[in-house]
This record gives structure tokens, C-alpha cells and sequence, in this order.
């Protein structure tokens, strides 16, 4: 009996994230998601620019490769071109956070039926290891060799909290990937994140804060405990925000 | 023929874009196309259709991108600081071979520019318009009545040669009011094989993507891409021959420029002097075939043009330098009158003695 194997969602290619990287097992979350629901065969993945980039290798599904931070948009126009579909975007924070700041805010404001996997692992990965919008007070990357210092360049741009404001935002929640506990509510997460999508909700948003241990320069071992002591804290864990289960209730 | 009615340029377009079966339209206002966009929240509700104000051209476009990948006949609208914006989406569109229509009813730049018309986004919208080796189809309309009957055409093309298509409009065309026949286009059949449908179990997925980051992969792409670049090239040329058959001297001119410049061609014909127009409909494909026959009958041709001198330059290439080119221009959103065009036609005739 086999207990455990590939999800049907992912194909054979080699994952080519580098040892520790958090980035494969959402893939796998996101995978089993998408069998779960039984929807692969109606589902349109739009991949972003970062690590990320090959998703649309790795995704056994319809994809389409959008340009840096514009996911939401491109997912917005599929979607309106078949709304039968089932819609998700896969993106980094920089790509979501900094450069597509607008359109995924603006995606969120309009309530699109979409389904969006952020991956926040404080540092833009694939070029190396540069300051990102989410990147901590103090946090040494390649271009801020000093630490981050909130008196020039500000603070980190935590997103559950922005736009679980906005009154177009359905369902937001911000989850890790770190233990066994946390990789098990992010599966339900990403799994519901998908449902809404399916019985045509509204707009959802996963959030996983997820690791980069090449560009933190750390072990893998020692990335999950930097992200425990200093992205957790300052990136609460939690549903922030679910209109359709207040909506259910009333 | 269906019934002439009076519409403005952008209204006209517009219901030539519904006619033509495009469902899909993603915009963000901008003087002096906005009534293309007013149009379509209008009407696309109506026929169970999409129209949707972006949050920016950059938005637009890539929503564009989502909806032509999905298969559909897609559109956005702009004036020159938006087509700017769009610039980015329109290299990925290049790049992933995705057809669309793109309208550019230009205004004066650079920068913020103005809001009266102008043609000076011309290597803008005929070098492609954004970063990388690639071509756009861009059509240039000179009349209300082909304002409309070049956007069925685009989508044919786009459709048919898997490229983005440029409509590039000015502001004059966009604003004025000229009888209109619009008529139901039949929309060439085009399968679209490669559009992201959904596997439904049942073939392998596709992928819509323009990332190679093997060079000799990227560089195999570029090649093919070019290789149908020049059967649009063999194909495609259109251009508009007024009073050529027997002229010595040529005006050549597209959009607004052409209709003033057709005045100024029957004034100086009057006038005794043998001089005709061609008017390209196709800036890219640049309709090279008519100007290198003109080049064996002419003595010298006057470009015309609402900017500094953009399209000269293919003018020139065109004929390969054989014979004098004069321009004659109006830039910043002014346009030369008749009478300034005739005069450059005398001084050339003059010259060209
Ligand atoms: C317009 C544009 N600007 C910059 C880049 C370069 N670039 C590629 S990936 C990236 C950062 C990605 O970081 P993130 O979104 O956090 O993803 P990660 O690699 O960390 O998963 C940047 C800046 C680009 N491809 N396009
Ligand atoms: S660079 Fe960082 S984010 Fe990218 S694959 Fe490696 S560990 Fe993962
Ligand atoms: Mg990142």
C-alpha cells in the first residue's frame, strides 16, 4: 500500500530549490490542494518572477508566466476571460509586496475570485539575496549591509494586516511551514483558500512565511530557527481575516 | 453596406471591436481615447461582456494578457503616457506570442506632453515599444470609417500571425465625427491550440511563458519569431496610392497627416505640378513594395508628419536613399495646415528640378 506519494497536481520535473527551501513543500501543499478539490483539470496557475519563476514546470495545470509583481492582473484577465476556471497565482514578496503592490491591492479590493499563494521569505531570493519590503528592522542583506535601518528605508510591509482593511479581501491568513503543526493548518488553509475560490467567494490570500536559507546564509536547520526567533513574532500567525465564515454566520 | 450613421472615432472603433467579437476590454482613462473606454462600460454589460477599469495601463495590459492567454479576442486602450506603462506587458506579449489589440490614439509628449493630437509615438509603436527583438503589427487609420474597419482587421492579424497589434489613432482621429458603415465582421476562424483552457485530464498542460534562460533556446525563439516577422513582411503591406500613376513627385503621410496632406497634393496638382500620396495603412509592415516602385518614378518625396521626424527615416530605408526626402512636420500636438504642406511640396518640386 502506498501511504504516501506524489500529488497528481505535480509533475516529474526535479524541484530547483536549494536545500531547506520552504518553497517546495508549499508546492506540495498547493498541489494537494488542487486534487483534493479534484479541479487540476480546470485549474490556471500564473507563476511570478522570483525563485518561483519555474512553477509552471513543476504545476501539472494550464500556466502562464506573468512579468515581475503583475500576477494578480494576468490572473484577473483569465479569470474574467472563463470564470469556470480556478485561478491562482504563486508569488514572493517582492514580486507581490514591492513591485505589485498595486495590483495586489487592487485585485484584493475588487473581491476577484482568485486565489493568491504568497511566499514571504524576507529577502528577494533569486537575485541574490537583496532587501525586501518585508525583509526585518535590522536584517542584513546585500543592499543593506548595515541591517535594515527603519530611519532611512523604513519598515517592513506586513500584508495580511494591509489588506484584511480592505472590504473586498475575503479570506486572509498568514501561516508557516516550519513544524509539522504549522505545515498541517497551512494545508487547510491553502485548501480552503481554493474552496472559496470554487463555490465562487471571492478573493483569498495565503500568506506562508517561508524560509531562504542560501541568502540568510544559514543551515537549513538554522533557517527554520531564525524564521521561530525573528519572522514569527513579528509576522503573527493567524486567519486575519474571513469574511465569508462572518457572512455564513450572520 | 449597412447604414451610414455619424459616430466619433473612438466610438466607432469601439463598436468595431464588439462587432468583431472582442468581449474582453481592460482600460484606465486617459485624454483623448477615455470615450472608448465610456463606450465599453456602456455596452460590454449589455452583450455579456468584460469591461474593466485597471488600476493602471500597466494593470490593464497584463489583464489583457490574462484574457488573450485564456483564448479571447482581448483589447485595451491608451493615449502615449499609458502605451508607456503598457510597454512592459506588450514585450511579454511579444514574447509569448499572445495576439491582442492594443489602441494608441496618441497626444503630444514627451513626458506629460499635451492632449492634442500627434504622431510622435511613431518608433515608439513601429521598433516595438518595449525591451527585446520584436515587431508589433501596428495599423494606422485615417478616417473615421477605418478607425473601424482596421480593428477587425487587427484581430485577424494578431490572431493569425500570434502578435500583439497596434491601432495607432491620433487624437483627431479619435475625436471627430465622420459617417460610419459598421457592419458585422465574420471573425476568421483561428484555432487556438496553444490557449490555457484547462487540461481537463486530458492532453498535457500548456504553458504560456517567455523565460528561456539558455541563450541558443532564447536565440531559436527570437529566429522563428523573425521568421514570421517576414511573412507579415511579404503578406501584409498596405498602403493607400493617390494620383501616382503619372506623378513625379511624392508626399507621404498616414493618419491625420494624410488628409491634410490629400489637400494640399490636389492644390498643388492645380497648381500644374505632378505630384501624388502614398499613405501607408501599414506602418509595420512598413509598405516598402509601393515605395521602392515610387522610387523608380519620382524625383523626391516629402514626409509628413505630427512630430519631428520619425517615419522619414523608414521612408528613406524604404527607397534606399535614392532620392531626396524632405519632411515637413508639426510637432507638440499642432498640425500643419494645407497650405504649409503645399509649400514644402513647391520647395520640393523646386529642389527637385
Ligand atoms: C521588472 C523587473 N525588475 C526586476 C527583476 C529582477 N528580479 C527577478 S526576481 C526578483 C526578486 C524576487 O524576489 P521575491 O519576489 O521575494 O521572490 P523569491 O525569489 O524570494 O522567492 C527581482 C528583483 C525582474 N525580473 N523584472
Ligand atoms: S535562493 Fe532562497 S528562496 Fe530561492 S530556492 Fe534558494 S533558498 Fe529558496
Ligand atoms: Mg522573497
Amino acid at each position: 500500500m502506498i501511504v504516501f506519494d506524489k500529488p497528481k497536481a505535480l509533475t516529474d520535473a526535479p524541484l530547483h530549490y536549494c536545500p531547506g527551501c520552504t518553497h517546495g513543500i508549499i508546492h506540495r501543499l498547493v498541489a494537494e490542494a488542487i486534487d483534493n478539490l479534484n479541479i487540476g483539470g480546470e485549474t490556471i496557475g500564473v507563476a511570478s518572477v522570483g525563485c518561483s519563476v519555474f512553477t509552471y514546470n513543476y504545476f501539472n495545470v494550464d500556466m502562464v508566466q506573468a512579468a515581475h509583481g503583475r500576477a494578480p492582473a494576468v490572473a484577473t484577465g483569465v479569470k474574467r476571460a472563463d470564470p469556470s476556471k480556478i485561478v491562482f497565482t504563486y508569488q514572493g514578496d517582492g514580486d507581490l509586496a514591492s513591485i505589485g503592490m498595486a495590483e495586489t491591492v487592487h485585485a484584493a479590493a475588487r473581491g476577484e475570485n482568485i486565489t493568491i499563494i504568497f511566499v514571504n521569505n524576507a529577502i528577494y531570493g533569486m537575485t541574490g539575496g537583496q532587501m525586501a519590503p518585508t525583509s526585518l528592522p535590522g536584517q542584513v542583506t546585500q543592499t543593506s549591509p548595515y541591517g535594515r535601518d527603519t530611519n532611512t528605508v523604513g519598515f517592513p510591509v506586513k500584508v495580511c494586516e494591509l489588506l484584511s482593511t480592505l472590504d473586498g479581501a475575503g479570506y486572509i491568513e498568514r501561516v508557516a511551514v516550519n513544524n509539522v503543526k504549522n505545515v498541517r493548518n497551512a494545508k487547510k488553509a491553502i485548501e480552503k483558500a481554493f474552496r472559496n475560490q470554487v463555490e465562487g467567494k471571492g478573493f483569498s490570500l495565503i500568506e506562508v512565511v517561508s524560509t531562504c536559507p542560501t541568502n540568510w546564509g544559514k543551515t537549513p536547520q538554522g533557517a527554520l530557527e531564525w524564521l521561530e526567533e525573528n519572522m514569527l513574532p513579528y509576522y503573527p500567525l493567524g486567519v486575519y481575516k474571513d469574511k465569508f465564515a462572518e457572512e455564513a454566520a450572520k | 453596406m449597412a447604414d451610414k450613421i455619424l459616430m466619433k472615432g473612438n466610438e466607432a472603433l469601439a463598436e468595431a471591436a464588439i462587432m468583431a467579437g472582442c468581449r474582453h476590454y481592460f482600460g484606465y482613462p486617459i485624454t483623448p481615447q477615455t470615450e472608448v473606454a465610456a463606450y465599453m462600460a456602456k455596452r460590454m454589460p449589455k452583450i455579456g461582456g468584460v469591461f474593466l477599469q485597471a488600476e493602471s495601463e500597466i494593470a490593464a495590459i497584463n489583464m489583457v494578457i490574462g484574457a488573450a492567454a485564456a483564448g479571447k479576442r482581448a483589447m485595451t486602450s491608451s493615449s502615449s503616457p499609458g502605451i508607456s506603462l503598457k510597454s512592459e506587458g506588450i514585450s511579454y506579449m511579444a514574447g509569448c506570442d499572445l495576439p491582442a489589440l492594443i489602441v494608441n490614439v496618441q497626444r503630444g509628449g514627451p513626458g506629460l506632453g499635451g492632449i492634442q493630437p500627434s504622431q510622435s509615438d511613431y518608433f515608439q509603436a513601429t521598433c516595438g515599444g518595449g525591451h527585446g527583438d520584436f515587431h508589433l503589427l501596428v495599423l494606422a487609420p485615417s478616417s473615421v470609417q477605418e478607425m473601424a474597419d482596421l480593428v477587425a482587421k487587427g484581430f485577424d492579424l494578431a490572431e493569425k500571425y500570434r502578435m500583439p497589434c497596434m491601432l495607432l489613432a491620433d487624437g483627431t482621429m479619435g475625436q471627430m465625427m465622420e459617417p460610419v458603415s459598421l457592419e458585422e465582421t465574420k471573425q476568421e476562424a483561428c484555432e487556438k491550440p496553444w490557449a490555457l483552457t484547462g487540461t481537463k485530464g486530458e492532453r498535457k498542460p500548456n504553458i504560456i511563458n517567455s523565460l528561456a534562460l539558455q541563450p541558443q533556446e532564447l536565440e531559436q525563439w527570437n529566429e522563428d519569431r523573425f521568421k514570421r516577422y517576414e511573412i507579415v513582411k511579404e503578406n501584409e503591406q498596405m498602403a493607400e496610392s493617390y494620383l501616382m500613376d503619372d506623378a513625379e513627385y511624392c508626399v507621404v503621410a498616414f493618419g491625420i497627416a494624410a488628409r491634410v496632406s490629400q489637400n494640399a497634393v490636389d492644390a498643388a496638382r492645380a497648381k500644374g505640378i505632378k505630384v501624388g500620396m502614398i499613405r501607408p495603412i501599414t506602418l509595420w509592415p512598413f509598405p516598402e513594395k509601393v515605395l521602392k516602385e515610387a522610387a523608380d518614378k519620382c524625383k523626391a518625396f516629402l514626409s509628413v508628419e505630427l512630430n519631428m521626424g520619425q517615419m522619414i527615416k523608414d521612408v528613406k530605408l524604404a527607397i534606399d536613399c535614392k532620392k531626396p526626402v524632405d519632411l515637413c512636420y508639426r510637432t507638440g500636438g499642432m498640425i500643419p495646415s494645407p497650405e504649409e504642406v503645399l509649400a514644402a511640396i513647391e520647395k520640393m518640386q523646386k529642389e527637385g528640378k
